[in-house]
């Protein structure tokens, strides 16, 4: 399966996703530059985590105007395979490709921890090689990814399963400690309408290797190779 | 012609950054203020025919790119001296 890695002025996680699909994954994944319109036959676009444009003004702000992303809002609304990741997804909601926003974390604070998050809906592109209340573990590292919708699109949301992953503890409940940067209903990872777009804060471009304190990350790229077959 | 424009955390969005300013101000001793919100001011010169045209465009402007409709609020004054 190819995947187009879109490398924005501030990227940070770009490489390690082109590793993780590549070497780990035995994908073909390839960089696109933010100033290309063309996604080269990508079957799946990552927009990875980092600072794209500083950060400036709202995180993701800037970004949503690079080239690259009217392509990927095309190929979106073809129903191509889009994938966010921390800045990647804090992208994909200023471009309004998913709903919902995402600021300041609760605590004021970078946070940089592994936590557990729970699969709350299985049947889709990004989740299907899982099961529906699975446990992953994966990264974050973040200082704005507390995740906000007006609350009657977060009803709508909740109904049509577009929360894909939430923050829990060890046993797979909810709790406030959990939720370290304190997302409303402790939402880690949302998806569009249509099951094409998904943004997570988490980081499974990080959890490919054993060595590098675990393997869950994969379960997510994995779902979308399965997808796709 | 100059535009200010004040963008500010929504009503009923979470403002941590609003609640520390405050918590600071009442450990200051300041224990009479309630409400704080921080936000953002955006100041730039634009050349319009009219106030009028100014005020539509940079309404647009705060629309398209200067606040996010999810979580801020914006206003902007027009000073066309």
């Amino acid at each position: 399966m190819k995947w187009g890695v879109v490398r924005f002025p501030g990227s940070l996680d770009d490489a390690d996703s082109v590793h993780a699909l590549a070497d780990v994954m035995g994908q073909s994944a390839f960089m696109l530059w933010h100033k290309e319109t063309s996604l080269r036959g990508a079957e799946c676009v990552l927009l990875p985590g980092g600072f794209s444009y500083g950060d400036y003004l709202r995180t993701g702000a800037i970004a949503r105007f690079s080239p690259v992303m009217e392509s990927v809002a095309k190929f979106a609304a073809d129903g191509g395979l889009v994938i966010g990741t921390c800045n990647g997804f804090q992208i994909l909601c200023e471009a309004h490709l998913l709903p919902g926003a995402l600021t300041r974390n609760r605590t004021l604070s970078f946070i940089c921890e592994r936590v557990t998050l729970r699969v709350e809906n299985a049947s889709t592109p990004f989740t299907c090689a899982m099961k529906q209340g699975e446990l992953l573990r994966l990264p974050i590292k973040h200082g704005e990814g507390l995740y906000v919708a007006p609350e009657d699109e977060l009803l709508q949301m909740e109904e049509r399963g577009q929360v894909l992953l939430r923050y829990v503890d060890d046993d797979g409940r909810e709790t406030e400690a959990a939720n370290l940067n304190g997302s409303t209903r402790a939402i880690a990872g949302v998806a569009n309408e249509r099951f094409n777009v998904f943004g997570l804060m988490p980081h499974p471009e990080h959890a490919v290797e054993p060595m590098l304190g675990g393997i869950d990350g994969r379960k997510i790229f994995q779902s979308i190779i399965e997808s796709v077959r | 012609m100059q535009v200010r424009v004040f963008v500010t955390p929504r009503k009923g969005i979470l403002d941590p950054q609003g609640r520390a300013v405050e918590g600071s101000l009442h450990s200051l001793g300041f224990k009479n203020v309630s409400g704080v919100k921080v936000g953002k001011f955006i100041t730039f010169e634009i050349d319009a025919r009219s106030a009028a045209e100014a005020s539509a465009q940079a309404k647009k402007m705060c629309e398209q790119l200067l606040a996010n409709a999810v979580i801020e609020d914006f206003r902007f004054e027009v000073d066309s001296r």
